[in-house]
């Protein structure tokens, strides 16, 4: 299987390594030491965070060239960068740059409406959003070697994130329990490739890992959704959209080790300052959702 | 049945587990200074070596890992290789000194520099069918102290050295079917008790 051969299998090697920890998106290479001083295994380079998109409009691109590459050189944790939705030439200009994952985003405006990129030609790996595990099934298809839940970024609420994480777990036991004649029937209606529904089906989960995004700005959020079964978490506006973005970044780092430990998330949630602020998803209109973009 | 602790703070510590009950041996997963005292040797996993820092000061743990190596077997893989060596460059960094290695983190380059390679151990090894070693975002070891051993080389460095009770490898040997290295260290359990 295409899915498992040996570029494959690094790709979601990094991926491993990410497991148990904290990615975190910034815009400068001040953030970004911020970031790893506070325990991020990874940072994620973009031109603005989701909520400040979300509040200033317009479109969404890929980081500036410079911002990325001084965030690279600053910092010796992973480097990721987002590009457009369909965008397979920012996605080369980033693969060029070296960066060590690209995270083809519905948080940028898309740059194609029918397609996503073709990623496998890429030595890069990719990651991917989803909100059902036909989604999920369908990127890692296409090549995506890590997938993370959507959530709704930039919104300050864990709702859409919990929701899209219940619903892949929800979907993958369902399959588990289904016969080999039943599968095919499985596949037409996840409209995802049969193999992959298979391997689900055998195994219980993603072929790759399995992060969560969007939406979490707690410690408290991240345990929840890792309880739920996410590998690691995304965190976006969250941090540096508090108060105090420092104490903020280690308490969730903490919470992300310690999920299934309330004394020690407790600890974590001591004197964090203010959040960002939140909204609810219901007052958000339809078209400026950020998740329904893809498909 | 010997139990073997693996840091669980971050990083790949569950293909760890899994690799280690591969090899006929209990996993324990150490995110807590007490979970050290029931196990016969601990792995420090791949993943983020300045996450792991910061961890274990955030959770005294630090200083209990140095004195359990001084006592007990610890096989530190890619990050793990970091955490335990004396010496870490770019960037200069802490580390436990438990093992006399120089390191230089990240030294292949970046992921796209990450690769997969047959290797094999000389004669008395034990390795001496080719293992597969999978090396991500990888340290290179460039110096090795007069106790240190090398069991395989990759391009003429060092990636799997031992050193009296303790064993590093700057691949990944808990992402493949092999359990032939993770064998190699339970038998040091053996030897240290």
């Amino acid at each position: 299987m295409r899915f498992l051969d040996e570029q494959f299998r690094l790709k979601i090697g990094l991926a491993e390594m990410l497991k148990g920890g904290v990615i975190m998106d910034v815009t400068n290479a001040e953030q970004a030491v911020i970031a790893e001083k506070a325990g991020a295994c990874a940072v994620m380079a973009l031109e603005r965070v989701p909520s400040d998109i979300r509040r200033d409009g317009g479109v969404a691109r890929m980081a500036p060239i410079s911002k990325i590459r001084e965030i690279m050189q600053t910092v010796s944790i992973p480097v990721m960068a987002k590009a457009r939705i369909g965008h397979f030439m920012e996605a080369k200009v980033l693969e060029s740059l070296k960066v060590d994952y690209i995270d083809e985003s519905e948080v940028l405006t898309p740059a194609d409406e029918e397609h996503h990129i073709d990623k496998h030609p890429f030595s890069t790996p990719f990651v991917c959003g989803a909100r059902n595990l036909g989604e999920a099934l369908r990127r890692i298809a296409e090549g995506a070697a890590m997938i993370r839940t959507k959530g709704e970024a930039g919104s300050g609420n864990i709702v859409e994130a919990v929701r899209h994480m219940r619903t892949i777990v929800k979907e993958m036991k369902a399959l588990t329990v289904l016969s080999k004649a039943e599968l095919p029937t499985a596949a037409k209606n996840l409209q995802a490739p049969l193999e992959l529904v298979e391997w689900v089906a055998e195994n219980g989960k993603l072929p790759v890992p399995n992060f969560s995004a969007g939406g979490i700005a707690t410690p408290a959020d991240a345990a929840l959704v890792m309880q739920l079964g996410a590998e690691a978490v995304f965190v976006g506006s969250g941090i540096f959209k508090s108060n105090d973005p420092e104490a903020r970044a280690k308490a969730i780092v903490k919470a992300a080790t310690y999920y299934n430990d309330p004394e020690k998330l407790l600890e974590a949630s001591e004197e964090l300052g203010i959040g960002m602020f939140g909204l609810d998803i219901k007052q958000i209109p339809e078209s400026e959702l950020l998740q329904t973009r893809g498909w | 049945m010997k139990r073997v602790g693996v840091l669980a703070l971050q990083g790949d510590f569950e293909a760890h587990r899994k690799a280690v009950e591969r090899a006929g041996a209990q996993a324990v997963e150490v995110r807590k200074a007490e979970d050290l005292d029931t196990i016969d040797g601990l792995i420090v996993p791949g993943g983020e070596s300045t996450t792991m820092l910061k961890l274990l000061h955030a959770e005294n743990l630090f200083e209990r890992l140095r004195e359990f190596g001084e006592a007990k077997p610890i096989f530190g893989t890619c990050a793990g290789a970091i955490l335990v060596a004396r010496e870490v460059r770019s960037p200069k960094q802490e580390s436990l000194g438990l093992v006399d290695l120089t390191v230089e983190r990240n030294a292949y380059g970046r992921q796209v520099d990450s690769r997969i390679v047959q290797l094999e151990g000389e004669a008395g090894t034990g390795l001496e069918q080719p293992v597969e070693a999978v090396f991500i975002r990888a340290p290179i070891i460039r110096h090795t102290g007069s106790d240190v051993r090398t069991l395989l080389r990759y391009n003429g460095d060092p990636v799997l050295v031992e050193q009296g009770r303790h064993l590093v490898a700057t691949f990944h040997p808990e992402l493949t079917g092999d359990a032939r290295i993770h064998q190699k260290f339970l038998e040091k359990l053996d030897d240290s008790r």
